[in-house]
């Protein structure tokens, strides 16, 4: 009778567009989704910083290493909003690092694909980041509060590694024979791996129903995936570069661009596993956390000994 | 909820001088010290304010949110405390 209750006036938050907040009575199943959601979503932001750190030593030149250095720290600093957002739902770091390391919990499967040349770092920034920001954009007004205002932060900040990433395509792009190469190359590898990274078709997407209803999401995948198509040929065009998709086509009906589907055998077992570089990835993270173990170790030592008063429940 | 990552601290920023402090979001961290500095490294990295707070999240008490009718309640029914209430003569302009 009680949950009747509560039940209702969950419900009419949502339909009045107002933010569900940590202590508020909320349904298990929208609590699960939520932790799942955005415990992903972190991973995704600590895991993404490793194909880009790939490059870090690497830049060609000391102001392209300072920005990427600041935007794999921005990722960082996206992953710790994230999993303080999802903490407030009653899990715990430990947990949700538990669960990533151990290949329990998921992670965008974008970050599987290797990052081959410089222009990969182009294209992740421009296209992937140019993706992510399409969803965070739309999570700004997710239903559940502490994920909302994380996501308004991390898209202020998203802005800047769009734009560096563009930058240093259009040096590619108009710089000599072998850069454009590169850049084309790069765009070739790196297209249909980003259209993947709004998830699967609307038909087939299992977890998309609750989370309309639920106001977690406010659009699908495919009218994300459309809006990113439409967004991007023109940038495209600007570059020179070929979109490789020969399916690409302006429909005037809708206003938009058919485009072809991306593999989704491809997709199901880069997420499951199987991807270019999953081991890879996870074996990194895991080697890092066990690295950072003597640190953590020391550190609950440490405020053992010199708890403060206040901290002593 | 404390865990290898030390206890979470909420952050609170002040963008200006004569601003108020607005809660941010929280972090883990093992003391103030530490609480402090990443707070900074995570919630100023592009002079969103210029003075911090950390309180320790076990710190702080909440009302509830299935309290909010009879807590606040005794805010309702006063609407003699806005200024609104009363009626004042045209003829004296604004006040």
């Amino acid at each position: 009778m009680e949950n009747k209750n509560f039940e209702d006036v969950f419900e009419a938050k949502l339909v009045k567009n107002d933010m569900i907040e940590a202590k508020d009575w909320m349904p298990e199943n929208y609590r699960k989704h939520l932790i799942r959601q955005i415990s992903q979503h972190a991973h995704s932001e600590i895991v993404g910083m490793l194909p880009e750190g790939n490059w870090i030593t690497r830049a060609p030149s000391l102001r392209a290493k300072k920005v990427l250095l600041a935007k794999v720290q921005d990722e960082g600093g996206h992953g710790l909003y994230l999993y303080t957002a999802a903490e407030t739902l009653g899990t715990s770091r430990d947990e949700l690092l538990d669960a990533l390391h151990t290949g329990k919990a998921k992670y965008s499967s974008i970050f599987n694909y290797p990052t081959l040349t410089w222009a990969d770092i182009g294209a992740i920034g421009w296209l992937v980041d140019g993706a992510a920001i399409m969803n965070q954009v739309m999570l700004q007004r997710t239903s559940y509060g502490p994920y909302a205002r994380a996501m308004v932060r991390i898209c202020k900040e998203e802005s800047f590694h769009q734009r560096q990433g563009y930058e240093i395509m259009t040096h590619l792009s108009f710089g000599t024979k072998e850069q454009k190469e590169m850049a084309q190359d790069a765009l070739n590898r790196w297209w249909f791996p980003t259209l993947m990274m709004f998830g699967p078709p609307d038909s087939e997407s299992p977890n998309s129903e609750n989370a309309i209803k639920w106001r977690i999401k406010r659009e699908t995948n495919d009218q994300l995936r459309q809006r990113f198509v439409d967004q991007t040929v023109a940038q495209i065009e600007y570059l020179g570069l070929t979109l490789p998709d020969k399916g690409l086509k302006w429909n005037e009906t809708k206003k938009g661009y058919d485009y072809s589907e991306p593999n989704w055998v491809e997709f199901k077992n880069v997420i499951s596993g199987n991807g270019p570089c999953n081991k890879e990835r996870l074996a990194a993270r895991n080697a890092s956390h066990k690295n950072g173990e003597w640190v953590r170790a020391a550190a609950t030592a440490y405020a053992k000994k010199n708890a403060e008063p206040f901290m002593a429940a | 909820m404390s865990d290898s990552q030390g206890p979470i601290w909420e952050v609170f920023v002040q963008k200006k001088a004569g601003q108020p402090f607005v809660h941010c979001g929280s972090l883990h961290a093992f003391d103030k010290e530490m609480a402090l500095q990443n707070a900074r490294d995570l919630y100023t990295r592009r002079n969103e304010g210029m003075s911090l707070w950390v309180v320790p999240s076990a710190a702080i008490t909440a009302s509830s949110p299935e309290d909010i009718g009879s807590f606040f309640e005794p805010a309702n029914d006063k609407v003699y405390r806005h200024p609104t209430f009363y009626q004042i003569p045209d003829a004296i302009g604004h006040m």
